[in-house]
This record gives structure tokens, C-alpha cells and sequence, in this order.
């Protein structure tokens, strides 16, 4: 299958990951070698990114996955560039999941310092990858002021409620000039197959891989999904049709 | 029992909608739930606060349901929070006071050697807790005016920061401008918990100083909420009335401050009586026991799917290491509640008897055990300017 590129890198899985939520740090690592995944996401709340002895951070080998530390927990622009400018000047990544999610109960990113706080990092040089809800208008702007990816919710994070977004997510899809990566509210892999074959580049998964009984045969059975899904989406799947075609009730007189 | 946000603090809208106020009708409606409406309120999407939901979930009615609210409270707090629980460490800076609750080792009244500590000395306690794992700390005191100032504490919270990554207060009643004070010195969080939210059980308990005023500690979450505080944390010191009730009024503010302070996170704690220094908990009339205990965390779990519910070391060993996987979030571990007690002074007035003495590492240890990785940090300083 053809790799997924994302700002001139490349990635033969098509799966990112998310490390909150696990009962162990050690069952964490398991799960992300079982998932397939190339990039591993981190709160940089919850990790002393300086400190590579960090109980998390140890557990993630960096020779193998592509550390993208988040600003989860950021309320404004203002904080999540701080965070990110600390999080670079420590580790010199300059990859960046971009969350502002001021309202901490939905985490429902905030449009508007989403798209302050991208344009401040983009110019940075850092490679933005940011967390929005499903607004192709915003995906679109994100895009011009410099993002590597768009990366828009399915529904709420942590809900497991799937693809409720269907219809916003379609149209990114089709409008967007950098890799769509589904992200928050995928609590299943169909639900993530779903998405796959509607053509999204990759998807994200936390919550429904940390928070399964058994997290290494979740992470197995998402990195199968988008598999299929991808395969489906590329092998051109056949219009869904209510019924077989009918006949030409208005035109047919055209060939009598 | 709406509540619009059209009030101007929570003392407007307790004026007006106490549950205290119509107690007889209030008991009445808890006695006459159904086993139906109980099972009617445990098939509903769980974690949206509805003021019947809750009623229906304290009631008696709701005691013979409590493995399926636990199952139902484990499941939700598992899919919202993860397999995890935070750690945090409480450090008492002072223990002089000019307030008299009959409840509380501080009491002005009771004549014991008093003790605060120097920001000096208080970093030095927090070193050891530091050492101990924790980045997540707590700074309690007594209404100590003169000594434990905005000034006292932000000088303090500038030079905890390096340490650790939240900083939060439990500590007297301060203004909205005092607390912004404090947020840009890199405090995140404040508790104050009401006590009672019965203006007359309040009166009685409350005898003397600034703590006296009711309606003024009504307002206190208002104002650090208005101050941009991230975390809002809510209690009442159970014992002192019936404890439904309270869970009642303690919804209701919940649910207001999560519409009011649409930014910042609420969590729940659940002190329990405890003895202290002249204080024997059997003079209370409203103790509560374990099942009533469980019963009011899992209710107030079914109705807040993203609060913090934190369980302190007031509890012994065995009910937190049996309440871990029935909602609960954030615990202390290790706590000394007297100023000093982690190193220098360990003989100072505590505020009230801890019951589960176990250190930390022994704490992280049982959730291991558990299935529960100890979160000892969730959250950094870099948020701060």
C-alpha cells in the first residue's frame, strides 16, 4: 500500500496512536508495537519531555515511532504556543499536535485560537497538526496558513460514538490539499474502517485502545481496520443504491 | 431546581432555591422514589447532571441498586479518565486561626502551641514531598490573615514551580483580584468547600470569625472561578447534616459553576468527620457510613461524567483501596495535616486524624495491583506565563 506522507515525511501505517488512558505504561508499549502505529502521540502535560527517564516517555521508543507531543489542556493560543516553544527548546521536535480545547469536559477544540496559535507555529517552523471540529471552512483555513494535516473529530474525544460527523468529514476530504486524519470519538475499529473508506489518510485512536479489556488485541484489530478501509477507499468501492437501477421513467420516450 | 445562568453568583441562586429552605418537601420527594424510577434513571445516558437523576440516585430507594451504579460509575469514570488515578500531597503552611468551627482541630479556642511556616521552611517540606514522586501539590492553611498573606503564597507558588506542575490552594476565602493574584503566580486550582450548604446548621457550627458568613462562602467559588482558577474543587464536610441533601446542593452548584465557568474543570471531594483535637466525631449527629458514602460518589459520578472526585487519606486504607475502581479520580497519599509534619516538626496540631497511613509509594503500589496506572503528573508549568 502506498505510504502516508505528511510534510515530506513518510509512514507506512496509516494509524496514529494516543498513550493516555492505559492501565500501565508497560501495557501501553505493547499495544502501540501490536497497533503498527509509526506516530505516537503525547500530552506534554503528563510527561517531563526533558527527562528521558520519564515513566512514559521511556516506555516509547523514539528510534521506531515519530513522538508527536500535544498541547492538551491548552485554553488559548497564548498557551499552547508556550507549551510548544518549551516542549522544542527541550526535545528540538518540531512536530506538534495542536489541541486548544478550552472547555475541559468535551475538549471541543476552539476555532479561533486553533487557527491563531497554527499560524504562529507554522511561521516558527514548527510542522502543525491540528485538532479541530469537523469545519471544512476552518480545515481550508488551517491549510493556507501552513498546516502539515488537517485533523478533524469524528465526535466528541473519549465518546467511542464513531463517525458522527460524516457529512463536514466528507466535504474535507474532498476540499483538502493535506492529509485528513480522523481524529477523537473512534470507538470501534469499523469505526474506523468507516472513515478509511471514505478517504480519510489515517485516523486517530486513544481512548477505545486504552480504556479495551484487552488493549494489545484492540490495537491489532484497529491496525486490521484501516487496513481494510484504506484497501476498500483505493479499490473503488460500488454507489449504494436503495434499490437496483430502475428504468428511465422520464427519458425512456428518447429511445422507443 | 434549574439553574440559568442568568444569576449573579451562587449565593443569588442558593437565595433563592435552597433545598434547606423547603427541607420537609425536599425529604419527602427522596422518600417517595420508586425501585422504577431508579432503574428508569440507570437506563438513561450516564454522566449528564439532571436534577431528578441525582435526587433519584441518593434516594433510599436507590440503596439496593448500588452494584449496578457501581458497575455503571466504573465503566463511565474507565471510558472518560482511563485506567488511572492522580496522585497529589497536601502541605499545611500554618495552623493559626481566627475562626471557631466546632469541627476543626484549628479551632481559635483550642489552646495548643500554634505553628506557621517561613516560605523557607515550607519549601523545604515540599522538597521532601517532591521526593516522594509528587508534582502535583496541594497548599492548605488556617485563616491565618497576618501571617499566610497574597503576598506569602505567591512568593511561595513562584518558587514551588519548579517542582511541580499544579499548584493548587485550600485555604481561607480570599477576593476575585486576590485569586488572579494568584493564578498569574502559577496557582491552577482552588477547593473550598462550603461545609454545609443548611444556612442554619452553618450558623451553629461556624461560632466566630470571617469564616462565619454564610452568603460570603457561597460566593467563594465564584470569585476564583471568575479569576480563571482551571481546577473548581466543591465539598461538604459530611457529618454535620443529612447527607442527601447536601449531595443535592452540592449538583446544583456543580452543575451552575460548570455553565458559569465554562473553561474550568469541577471536582468533588468527600471529607467525612474525622476526630481531631478536642474533637470526638461521635458528638455528631449526621455521620455518615460506608454505604452512604458510596452511595453519594457513585450518584454524583452518574451525573457528572468528567468531574474529579478525589478521596483523601481521611478514609482508611481498606475503603479507598475498595472505592478505586467506583469513580473516584484524584487521591492524596502520605498526607501529614499539620505544618512541618512531612519533615521539620512533626509534632505541631494536625487539622483532623488521617487514617490511611501509607505512604505513597505504597498507594501507587495497590493501584498497580489494581489495574490503575498513579498519574503524578497531569499538567505543566509551561501553561503559565
Amino acid at each position: 500500500m502506498e505510504p502516508l506522507k505528511i510534510a515530506g515525511r513518510t509512514f507506512d501505517s496509516r494509524l496514529l496512536v494516543g498513550t493516555g488512558k492505559f492501565a500501565s505504561n508497560g501495557l501501553m508499549a505493547k499495544a502501540l508495537e501490536a497497533s503498527g502505529s509509526d506516530i505516537v502521540t503525547v500530552a506534554l502535560r503528563r510527561v517531563d519531555i526533558e527527562n528521558e527517564n520519564d515513566d512514559m516517555l521511556s516506555m516509547i521508543n523514539q528510534n521506531r515511532y515519530l513522538l508527536l507531543p500535544n498541547t492538551s489542556g491548552a485554553r488559548d493560543a497564548k498557551e499552547a504556543v508556550r507549551l510548544a516553544r518549551l516542549a522544542r527548546a527541550a526535545t528540538g521536535i518540531e512536530w506538534l499536535k495542536l489541541e486548544v480545547t478550552p472547555d475541559p469536559y468535551y475538549l471541543l477544540p476552539d476555532p479561533i485560537e486553533t487557527l491563531k496559535a497554527a499560524d504562529i507555529l507554522v511561521k516558527e517552523g514548527f510542522v502543525v497538526l491540528p485538532y479541530i471540529n469537523a469545519d471544512p471552512v476552518l480545515a481550508k483555513h488551517l491549510e493556507e496558513v501552513g498546516t502539515a494535516t488537517v485533523m478533524p473529530l469524528a465526535s466528541p474525544i473519549g465518546s467511542n460514538r464513531g463517525l458522527q460527523t460524516r457529512a463536514a468529514i466528507e466535504i474535507i476530504i474532498e476540499q483538502a490539499n493535506v492529509p485528513v486524519v480522523v481524529d477523537a470519538g473512534l470507538g470501534l475499529p469499523s469505526h474506523a474502517a468507516d472513515a478509511m473508506e471514505l478517504g480519510a489518510d489515517a485516523v486517530l485512536v486513544n481512548t477505545a485502545i486504552a480504556t479495551a479489556d484487552n488493549p494489545v488485541a484492540m490495537a491489532e484489530a484497529f491496525q486490521l481496520a484501516v487496513l481494510a478501509g484504506r484497501t476498500a477507499y483505493l479499490s473503488g468501492p460500488g454507489a449504494i443504491g436503495r434499490k437496483a437501477s430502475a428504468s428511465s421513467p422520464l427519458t425512456g420516450f428518447l429511445r422507443e | 431546581m434549574q439553574t440559568p445562568v442568568s444569576y449573579q453568583n451562587f449565593s443569588d441562586l442558593w437565595t433563592r432555591h435552597s433545598v434547606f429552605g423547603e427541607r420537609d418537601t425536599w425529604q419527602d420527594r427522596l422518600d417517595a422514589v420508586t425501585c422504577h424510577d431508579v432503574e428508569q434513571a440507570l437506563q438513561a445516558t450516564p454522566g449528564i447532571y439532571r436534577p431528578n437523576r441525582l435526587l433519584t440516585l441518593i434516594a433510599p430507594a436507590a440503596q439496593a441498586y448500588l452494584e449496578d451504579m457501581a458497575n455503571a460509575a466504573h465503566r463511565l469514570t474507565v471510558q472518560r479518565f482511563g485506567k488511572t488515578i492522580s496522585l497529589y500531597a497536601p502541605l499545611y503552611v500554618s495552623n493559626y486561626c481566627c475562626n471557631q468551627c466546632l469541627y476543626c482541630g484549628f479551632n481559635c479556642n483550642n489552646e495548643y502551641e500554634r505553628c506557621r511556616l517561613t516560605v523557607e521552611e515550607a519549601v523545604n517540606e515540599a522538597r521532601i514531598i517532591h521526593k516522594e514522586g509528587f508534582t502535583d501539590l496541594l497548599l492548605v492553611s488556617s485563616e491565618d490573615r497576618q501571617f499566610i498573606t497574597v503576598g506569602y503564597l505567591c512568593e511561595l507558588a513562584q518558587q514551588l514551580r519548579g517542582m511541580f506542575s499544579s499548584l493548587s490552594l485550600e485555604i481561607h476565602q480570599l477576593e476575585t483580584s486576590e485569586y488572579k493574584q494568584l493564578f498569574e503566580a502559577g496557582v491552577d486550582g482552588v477547593t473550598l468547600y462550603q461545609e454545609t450548604y443548611d444556612p442554619e446548621v452553618y450558623a451553629q457550627y461556624h461560632l466566630k470569625g470571617p469564616k462565619s458568613d454564610f452568603n460570603r462562602r457561597l460566593r467563594a467559588c465564584d470569585s476564583f472561578g471568575l479569576a480563571g482558577m482551571r481546577k473548581l474543587g466543591l465539598g461538604v464536610l459530611l457529618g454535620l447534616t443529612d447527607w442527601r441533601l447536601e449531595a443535592l446542593a452540592l449538583g446544583m452548584h456543580g452543575h451552575y459553576l460548570m455553565k458559569q465557568f465554562w473553561r474550568s474543570k469541577i471536582s468533588f471531594s468527600f471529607p467525612r468527620l474525622r476526630p481531631a483535637n478536642k474533637v470526638q466525631a461521635q458528638q455528631f449527629d449526621h455521620l455518615m457510613s460506608d454505604q452512604d458514602l458510596v452511595q453519594m460518589l457513585l450518584a454524583l459520578r452518574l451525573c457528572f461524567a468528567d468531574a474529579g472526585l478525589v478521596i483523601s487519606t481521611r478514609e482508611s486504607a481498606r475503603l479507598r483501596d475498595a472505592m478505586v475502581p467506583l469513580g473516584v479520580t484524584k487521591m492524596s497519599a502520605g498526607s501529614k495535616t499539620n505544618p512541618g509534619g512531612y519533615g521539620q516538626k512533626d509534632k505541631t496540631l494536625e487539622q483532623f486524624a488521617i487514617d490511611d497511613t501509607r505512604c505513597p509509594a505504597e498507594v501507587a503500589h495497590m493501584l498497580k495491583t489494581k489495574g490503575i496506572e498513579p498519574v503524578w503528573k497531569d499538567w505543566d508549568t509551561g501553561f503559565h506565563a
